[in-house]
């Protein structure tokens, strides 16, 4: 059983993806063994209506089995009546969290309006996933120029908010975590972006990155699903490393929540 | 239970993909039971990666080799080809060039049944590139060439290199990235590769990691016919390998990773992730670069 923090559904705005539909998406799923994604929407990038964007998310998710595809809709705090869409995602459609895109929506980490968010967030127990990029700078389509998101507001962050539960995604591009851990525990990582031979191994070896922080993460349908599944492989992990990555961490997380 | 999880081995790995993981099969097998099955024709079984580096472990050449093949073994890559050495200077110096073929010539003891060099040159410095050429590949083992960048590769000064490289048999493999931002300097694309392939006909040319902007690369590429893209070293976008195989057909795209700075595993799944039947499958990941590498690896006396 694996679980995946780290996929989208819908449509990419400028390419069609091999798993963009979602039947097809949840038969690689099982084919490879994940028996759990926690999805975003790639809508929420550029439309506005993210109310809409959250609805769909949650209908299409209500149609798989219960746990299959677990929702995390958006919020951009750049539109007015904000807060709705958050009260929304949490009593309307049981969301266990959000997924927030700064750099698309307008916004930085240190931005006043991005602490307004984290703290109703966290007073309302969700889990926050924060992508800090979606694809290669290097050849990004020429219209979609969007910046990275700047990780480094993140440690002030993460130690301010204490009982709010981080999720970065595609924030390991580097070999190591983006922004460094200094001992907090509610800030996850996963490893879509993770490369190296023996990247996951190098990670919790070399850079000592604590294995009860590190979550299973694909980026597909962006990425193919196949190379996370294949990273475990790769690297030379115990079995508890194994079970923690792969679903172990991502239950209790998903567990300690208020959320839902 | 992950542990449940059977390894990827070979024969699966060739067949299915990385779906495979549900399919208990024995490596080393696969050989046998195509001949078993009457399908001698098909592409080889093995699996090459033909862009891999001595970087990522620490140690000495052959030390970080071992490191390479120890994780190549765990996901059932059975040959590398390795080129650059230690220094991955853009413009090296002829000195520093023949430094760093030395270091691989002498990496390519550690295993010469796994491991394949390509010489690296640098044709700023013609004369002197022909003579590594010379040294290297017609009196030494390696099989290739290997050209970064230090300069586009549609300039005229590649022209000798290509010939020699066409009467050697070797193959070329040029560095191309079609960025969307602009471009490293001197840095080809893969349309300067296309250009330099037209005029030498008689020599293979592998277009490194698609163009990264791969919907442009492979285009880039698609007329001439000499030129091979090769899938490594950019993140694994999903599709890729498919957009490739429609428009150059299998036989013209090849797998390889760019280890140890790239994961082979997240290299090799876009292989492995793609919806290809079996054929096109085997000569991805190996049956292409045998076939373009089989003519000088028999003049050197060495059996595939």
């Amino acid at each position: 059983m694996i679980i995946d923090v780290n996929v989208y559904l819908s449509r990419w705005p400028c390419r069609r993806l091999p798993l963009d539909e979602t039947p097809r998406l949840v038969e690689r799923m099982k084919k490879l063994g994940i028996g759990q994604a926690w999805v975003g929407s790639f809508d929420a990038l550029l439309h506005r209506d993210i109310e809409g964007v959250n609805a769909r998310l949650a209908a299409e998710c209500a149609a798989w089995p219960a746990g299959l595809l677990v929702p995390f809709g958006a919020v951009n705090p750049m539109l007015p009546d904000w807060r709705e869409d958050l009260r929304r995602c949490q009593e309307a459609y049981h969301m266990p969290g959000v997924r927030l895109h700064p750099n698309y929506h307008g916004y930085t980490l240190d931005d006043p309006i991005c602490e307004e968010l984290l703290q109703e967030a966290e007073a309302r127990g969700l889990i926050v996933q924060l992508p800090l990029v979606m694809d290669d700078d290097r050849v990004r389509h020429p219209l979609l120029r969007v910046e990275n998101v700047d990780p480094k507001p993140l440690p002030a962050l993460i130690k301010a908010h204490p009982k709010l539960r981080f999720v970065i995604l595609n924030g390991t591009r580097g070999g190591r975590p983006a922004a460094p851990l200094a001992g907090e525990k509610n800030v996850f990582y996963e490893f879509a972006m993770l490369e190296g031979v023996a990247g996951i191994e190098k990670l919790l070896r070399d850079v000592r990155f604590p294995v009860e922080q590190l979550l299973f993460g694909s980026h597909c349908p962006w990425y193919n699903l196949d190379s996370a599944v294949l990273k475990l492989q790769e690297s030379e992990l115990t079995g508890a490393q194994r079970e923690a990555i792969t679903h172990g961490n991502a239950r209790r997380l998903l567990a300690t929540g208020a959320g839902r | 239970m992950f542990d449940a999880y059977p390894p990827l081995t070979r024969r699966t790995l060739l067949a299915r993909g990385a779906q495979v993981v549900a399919c208990a099969a024995v490596a080393g097998q696969c050989s046998s039971a195509v001949v078993a099955a009457g399908r001698k024709e098909r592409p080889s079984c093995r699996v090459w990666d033909v862009h891999t580096h001595l970087t990522g472990f620490p140690g000495t050449g052959k030390e970080r080799a071992r490191s390479l093949l120890k994780y190549a073994d765990r996901v059932s890559i059975d040959r590398l080809i390795v080129f650059l050495g230690f220094s991955r200077m853009p413009s090296p110096s002829p000195k520093q060039f023949r430094e760093d073929n030395d270091e691989v010539l002498r990496v390519l003891e550690a295993a010469p049944d796994r491991l394949f060099g390509f010489v690296y040159l640098n044709p700023n410095y013609v004369e002197e590139s022909l003579r590594e050429l010379d040294r290297c590949v017609r009196d030494g083992p390696m099989v290739g060439i290997k050209l970064w960048i230090a300069l586009e590769c549609n300039d005229p000064r590649l022209d000798p290199i290509a010939e020699r490289a066409g009467q050697l048999k070797a193959v070329i493999l040029q560095h191309a990235y079609w960025r969307t931002v602009p471009n490293l300097p001197n840095e080809s694309h893969p349309g300067h590769v296309a250009e330099l392939a037209a005029r030498h006909p008689n020599v293979s040319f592998i277009s490194a990691h698609s163009g990264n902007d791969w919907e442009r690369g492979i285009r880039g590429v698609r007329a001439v016919q000499n030129v091979y893209t090769e899938v490594s070293g950019f993140d694994p976008t999903a599709g890729v390998v498919e957009m490739a195989v429609r428009e150059l057909g299998a036989e013209r795209v090849i797998y390889g990773s760019d280890a140890g700075g790239r994961s082979y595993a997240s290299q090799l799944s876009k292989v492995l992730s793609a919806d290809l039947s079996e054929t096109e499958r085997r000569l991805i990941l190996g049956g292409n670069i045998e076939r373009l590498l089989r003519p000088i690896l028999t003049d050197k006396g060495i059996q595939l």
